[in-house]
């Protein structure tokens, strides 16, 4: 599964321009299920259809889209001036490498000043002579990510920027290469915009109307010196989501899929998270409502440039999901 | 119809009655049947010149204005209120305003400097500090003449100015209204949407619903937006300028632009010479939002008047900003 990990963290997919990473994925998929379409807001969608009679529509969603910087302004020496798309860290912002889809390269800097520095204070370096230099590399509107930066950590992690959540990506497509026939009809819905809100997935649910909605999202770790909650350990396993910010998991749904993992003989973990929040939040309260849980990748430094996950975790998830659908 | 009657008429969100009743008698003299659905909004549907299937494209601005209601009366005949929409205390103290459906005069007192101590004036008055002073004798009278849950908008007549200025009330968002009803004279090859929306300064309530109902294949959202361009700003600061025409977004608070409008917003702006800015601010929020998140998902963009000392009794918009904005749609959808 490194392999196709390394694939899908590759290409620039900042909030709002998902398409690169919906290209990867779309190819990777194709072979493996019955439609494939691309709706208004970028989304993308893949259904497998059931063999069932009347097969339920399950809809399992992995966001493409990753955080970044998007230009807010032009200094006359030629420097940018940005804001955050999603959740950015000052801290994780500090001489940061960076890249623009269209290739152009750029370190994040923050400016001495006095007192708290705020994003505001931030400005990236792109190498330009001066504004309109500037000007002809990048344009307002342009967002930038951390720059890819994928390796091997000891025997079994990988640390990479995009891991929230191009790791659930690869999951939600190795389970498509890997499930074979299925009595329910999955729907594989790669959404997008998450990081600001949800709003890929709210549309995707509304067009769908799955009967189930189930999230593949990373979460935040508990097992580093000074960090303890939430409690969730790298390598423990695959954690199911009981609760978030967002959503509270159908507790049917998450009983069964923790039985699952026990059934596929993998290790799970019970997440509770105090903060944030997934696709599973959308996907709950569209239409009528539907039950939804989270499955989630255990990631330590989430939202930085260097967020690590297990590849054993990874595999504990596939295990899960292939046995929640055969 | 002029922007002046519009910007003059007082209709805070949640009780856009007064726009809405001029609205539709302006729609019906045009010749067109507005459609008027159960959260107040006024829908126009046009059909284009085009050949079928044509594109439906929902062009939306917001009839609500921000205003204040009562919540209670004082002892004395003061009037207690708190904001319907985002407004800056600040900018509230000593002003005129228009109590209810009746248009009583009021003003929003303050305590005289004299009476302040240093703490006071260091200190930002909040609304549990400001009354409206509507010459009521006592609690009795004040509470038969604006009962709780009265409206109360800002009295400011429309001006124009300067070199093509105008300071007024309301601009945020009747210039959108304006420049819906201007699109309706012309021939477009889409099918035009026209929506005016009620409730967007109190979370985009209208829109929500009317972009559910109609089902828009694209939407537009018409605004008057933040603009800081006040001479010790720094530039980077400025979000956009007054004069320069009308501001693209490519995100704010609620949406992120589609990018293929966003850049066709941009070329046809360029191609025509008209008049555009990009909106250089992550702010802020509109009914490009809900729209963008009705149903299956709707491209928006959103096109704005840039105004200075938006949500105040004075605002400022350069008129010259408001026709680009019209020109900028116009083109816009065109080429739907």
């Amino acid at each position: 599964m490194f392999e196709l990990l390394k694939k899908v963290l590759s290409p620039v997919g900042p909030s709002g321009l998902e398409a690169p990473v919906a290209e990867v994925i779309r190819e990777e998929i194709a072979a493996y299920v019955d439609t494939i379409e691309v709706d208004a807001m970028g989304n993308l969608i893949a259904t497998k259809l059931g063999k069932a009679e009347n097969p339920r529509k399950v809809m399992l969603s992995a966001h493409m889209d990753h955080i970044g910087y998007i230009v807010t302004g032009f200094e006359k020496e030629g420097f940018l001036r940005v804001t955050n798309v999603g959740g950015i860290g000052l801290v994780n912002s500090y001489n940061r490498h960076v890249v623009f889809p269209n290739g152009v390269h750029g370190v994040v800097v923050a400016q001495p000043v006095q007192g708290q520095p705020a994003l505001k204070d931030l400005f990236v370096d792109i190498g330009a002579q001066d504004k309109d230099d500037a000007k002809k590399m990048v344009q307002l509107g342009d967002v930038c990510v951390y720059a890819n930066d994928c390796f091997r950590l000891g025997e079994n992690r990988v640390s990479a920027p995009a891991m929230d959540d191009r790791c659930a990506c690869t999951l939600l497509v190795k389970l498509l290469q890997t499930v074979g026939e299925t009595q329910d009809t999955i729907i594989a819905v790669f959404s997008v915009q998450e990081e600001v809100g949800c709003r890929g997935a709210k549309v995707a649910s509304f067009a769908k109307a799955p009967v189930v909605g189930i999230a593949l999202d990373v979460t935040a770790w508990g097992d580093t010196p000074g960090t303890t909650q939430p409690e969730i350990k790298l390598g423990e396993g695959i954690a199911v989501k009981v609760m978030d910010r967002a959503s509270i998991s159908n507790p049917a749904l998450r009983e069964e899929l923790l039985a699952c993992g026990e059934k596929a003989g993998v290790k799970t973990q019970r997440e509770v998270l105090p903060f944030g929040g997934t696709d599973a939040g959308a996907m709950q309260t569209s239409r009528g409502g539907i039950p939804v849980c989270t499955i989630s990748i255990p990631c330590r430094y989430v939202h930085s440039a260097c967020e690590v996950i297990d590849m054993r975790d990874m595999d504990a998830g596939l295990k899960l999901l292939q046995t929640y659908f055969n | 119809m002029d922007l002046k009657t519009l910007t003059e008429i007082n209709a805070p969100a949640g009780h856009e009655q007064p726009i809405r009743r001029v609205l539709i008698e302006e729609l019906r003299a045009k010749g067109f049947n507005p459609y008027i659905d159960r959260m107040g909004n006024v829908i126009v549907v046009k059909e284009g010149t085009g050949v079928a299937p044509r594109k439906r494209v929902m062009v939306s601005a917001h009839m609500d204005e921000v205003g204040l209601i009562v919540t209670g009366h004082a002892e004395g005949g003061f009037l207690k209120v708190t904001q319907a929409g985002g407004i800056d205390p600040r900018v509230l103290i000593s002003k005129r305003v228009k109590v209810g459906d009746d248009n009583i005069p009021g003003v929003i007192g303050a305590v005289a400097i004299h009476l302040q101590s240093a703490a006071d004036r260091a200190r930002v008055m909040g609304y549990r500090d400001i009354t409206v002073d509507i010459g009521a004798n006592d609690k009795g009278e004040a509470e038969r003449k604006a009962p709780i849950g009265t409206y109360i908008s800002f009295d400011t007549p429309y001006v124009e100015y300067g070199d093509g200025y105008a300071c007024g009330k309301a601009f945020d968002d009747r210039v959108g209204c304006w420049t819906i009803l201007r699109l309706l004279e012309e021939e477009l090859p889409c099918d035009l949407i026209a929506a005016f929306v009620s409730e967007e300064e109190v979370g985009c309530r209208g829109a929500s619903g009317a972009a559910f109902s109609q089902e828009p294949d694209i939407g537009i959202v018409l605004e008057g937006t933040t603009c800081n361009d006040l001479g010790d700003i720094p530039e980077v600061a400025q979000v956009c300028k007054a004069g320069e025409g009308v501001a693209v977004s490519f995100m704010d608070g609620s949406s992120i632009a589609n990018r293929d409008l966003f850049k066709k917003a941009l070329e046809v702006g360029e191609k025509e010479g008209i008049a555009h800015q990009v909106k250089a601010s992550v702010s802020g929020g509109n009914d490009g939002g809900v729209i963008q998140r009705a149903r299956e998902g709707v491209p928006v963009v959103v096109l704005s008047v840039p105004c200075r000392y938006i949500h105040s009794p004075s605002t400022v918009v350069k008129l010259s900003d408001v026709e680009a904005q019209f020109e900028l749609c116009r083109a816009l959808l065109k080429t739907f």
